[in-house]
């Protein structure tokens, strides 16, 4: 059983989210960059089934050398090699397709990928390597198995839930219960720096979006307290003033 | 040219939210000129398929059919995207619902389109850009993005465009087109509908609980609470990896992005990431015992007080406006 799981690099989840050159550009400067926390509940997931079943977890990244601290953090997890393609992941639709004929040269049975990336929220990359490499898609999991050569896989649907068998080759998002995030040992730490990491070029794409600036929210007025033994106060402000009840 | 729209629907009808997606997508089809056509999928009768004209569809295919009578996503995309070739549409707009987040990116990579998922508001639309703006880094900010390809894809974030009513003709049509076998590869075993129980993401009020709540047995008052409002629940990530509560519930930069009308936060601290899926709440209410909660600095109302206390006098309060209403 050969898995991928595709790995993006994501600012910290407690990082400040600030803006430079008149808001076009995301602020980098202090940010701490890791493993998307999705990406890392794939992976851990990845590596339970092939403890398994055996077989191999191969991580991707679209990338540029800085995400290597990343892609070694992977290794250390215990993913058996890894594969970056170097180029700035543009936008979903980019970093589908350079994984997609990664793929159609290098096939997989499963490819996992997060549900979403922490700093774009597509939740894009799963639907469209399904269908570039025309294979079935589930953006969003929150369990898989493994029998024989298909997967149960559980979704979330409106209201409810649903289990769907899907055949080999599949890709599916990972979201939280999925797997406990693994963290690394020792001796994982210490083999990711030998396992092997490939650089690929990139193969050239139209794309078809950019981010032209960023907005951050504005902020909330000062908070009205009510008093905590006259709850009755909170309820005729939602009604006549929040007008949301 | 057209803009087409698809109307999920649950067990047959069509939920607010598909309204609302409906009034977006009509007041895009305003803004470029062109008319607003409505697809369905599945079992839905006439009855409902009629309330799509109220909101502004022009035109409705209705596409019924034994083989689609379950949600397949590579099935749905394909009788999607056929239907924007023979309606000429340039626009296919969507719920970001879960089932939408598996169909936008399928059918964007089907008709060469880009993509613009988690939509805020209507794109703004001149002669050499088409932009929208949409939620990025967990809802602490948001990007405006540019689609530069001739055919678009809009997945708009529930909650967050108005019903309007317009009526338009919305005459019903029935489309069959034909799908490829590959398109049917997985299997549906099981589904499980709780049918009195409110989706996250498209739920109007949430009212949801934090560890200060200390244990799983004291989620009575917030689901009572939460029945009262008609709201859904949910719970900050410690409470959901304790198993206090399902991973389902779990709101959050990790978890659940939620955008409701009315945001009830019970005995959450109001960490960073909490804050990151929660902050596209209309209005925040925080209920903490704690005042320095960071929760409070971005809260709209607040009560400062012991949960236990307050939630049962809350319920209380309640009751009484519900039988005064
Ligand atoms: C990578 C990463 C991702 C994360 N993602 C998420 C996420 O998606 N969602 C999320 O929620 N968290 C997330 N977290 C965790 C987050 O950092 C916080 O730890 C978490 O949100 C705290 O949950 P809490 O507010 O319920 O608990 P606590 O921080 O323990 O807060 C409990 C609050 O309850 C109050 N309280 C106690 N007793 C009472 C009482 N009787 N009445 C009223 N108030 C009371 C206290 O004053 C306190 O403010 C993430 C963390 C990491 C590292
Ligand atoms: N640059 C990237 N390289 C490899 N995989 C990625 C990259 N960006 C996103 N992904 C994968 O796609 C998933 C969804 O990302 P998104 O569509 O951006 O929300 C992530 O959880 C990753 O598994």
């Amino acid at each position: 059983m050969k898995i991928l799981v595709c790995i993006s690099n994501v600012p910290d989840t407690t990082a400040k989210i600030t803006f430079t050159d008149n808001n076009t550009q995301f602020n980098t400067s202090g940010v701490q960059f890791i493993l998307n926390p999705y990406d890392e509940i794939a992976l851990s997931r990845a590596i339970e089934l092939t403890e398994v079943g055996k077989g191999s977890v191969t991580v991707i990244n679209v990338g540029e050398v800085n995400t290597e601290a990343t892609i070694r953090k992977a290794l250390a997890i215990g993913a058996d090699d890894a594969v970056r393609i170097n180029a700035k992941p543009h936008d979903a639709w980019f970093v589908a397709y350079q994984i997609a004929q990664y793929i159609k040269q290098n096939p997989f049975d499963i490819i996992l990928t997060g549900r979403e990336s922490i700093d774009y929220n597509g939740s894009k990359v799963a639907g469209m390597l399904g269908e570039l490499l025309d294979i079935p898609s589930v953006s969003v999991i929150k369990k898989i198995d493994i029998d024989g050569d298909k997967g149960a896989v559980e979704l979330e649907i409106e209201g409810g839930k649903e289990v769907l068998d899907i055949p080999f080759p599949f890709v599916v998002g990972a979201a939280e219960g999925v797997a406990e995030p693994k963290i690394p040992n020792m001796r994982g730490i210490m083999s990711a720096r030998t396992k092997p990491l490939k650089v690929i070029e990139a193969v050239e794409v139209e794309t078809f979006s950019e981010i032209i600036s960023y907005v951050t929210p504005a902020p909330r007025g000062q908070v009205k307290l009510v008093p905590a033994d006259e709850p009755g106060k909170l309820i005729g402000l939602l009604h006549t003033e929040a007008r949301v009840i | 040219m057209s803009v087409l729209i698809y109307t999920e629907n649950a067990e047959g009808r069509f939920k607010k939210s598909i309204f609302e997606t409906v009034s977006y997508a009509r007041a895009i089809a305003d803004l470029t000129n062109t008319s607003l056509v409505a697809i369905s999928i599945g079992d839905v009768s006439a009855d409902q398929l009629s309330l799509l004209g109220k909101y502004g569809a022009d035109k409705v295919l209705n596409v019924s059919n034994e083989k689609l009578k379950n949600f397949v996503n590579q099935a749905y995309a394909s009788v999607i995207a056929a239907a924007a070739d023979k309606e000429n549409a340039d626009i296919v707009v969507l719920s970001n619902s879960f089932s939408g987040r598996g169909l936008a990116p399928r059918i964007g990579v089907k008709l060469n389109a880009g993509v613009a998922d988690g939509a805020v508001s209507l794109p703004e639309i001149s002669e050499s850009k088409f932009t929208v703006k949409k939620t990025a880094f967990s809802g602490k900010a948001f990007a405006i993005v540019q689609l530069t390809s001739a055919k678009k894809v809009i997945a708009l974030t529930p909650n967050s465009y108005q019903l309007v009513e317009k009526a338009a003709a919305g005459k019903v049509e029935d489309f069959n087109p034909v799908n490829k076998e590959s398109d049917f590869r997985t299997m549906m075993k099981e589904i499980v509908r709780s049918a009195d129980k409110i989706s996250l993401p498209d739920a109007e009020i949430i009212v949801s609980a934090g560890r200060g709540l200390k244990g799983p047995e004291n989620w009575g008052m917030i689901e009572e609470l939460a029945d009262l409002l008609g709201a859904a629940t949910a719970c900050s990530k410690p409470v959901s990896d304790a198993g206090w509560r399902p991973h389902s519930e779990h709101v959050g930069q990790t978890g659940i992005a939620v955008s409701p009308n009315l945001y009830i936060a019970i005995g959450i601290s109001g960490a960073i990431q909490h804050l990151a899926g929660v902050s596209a709440s209309k209005v925040i209410v925080v209920i903490n015992k704690d005042p320095e909660a960071p929760f409070f600095k971005v809260a709209d109302y607040g009560i400062v007080g012991d949960a236990f206390e307050v939630v049962p006098k809350l319920i209380a309060a309640v009751k009484e406006y519900k039988t005064s209403a």
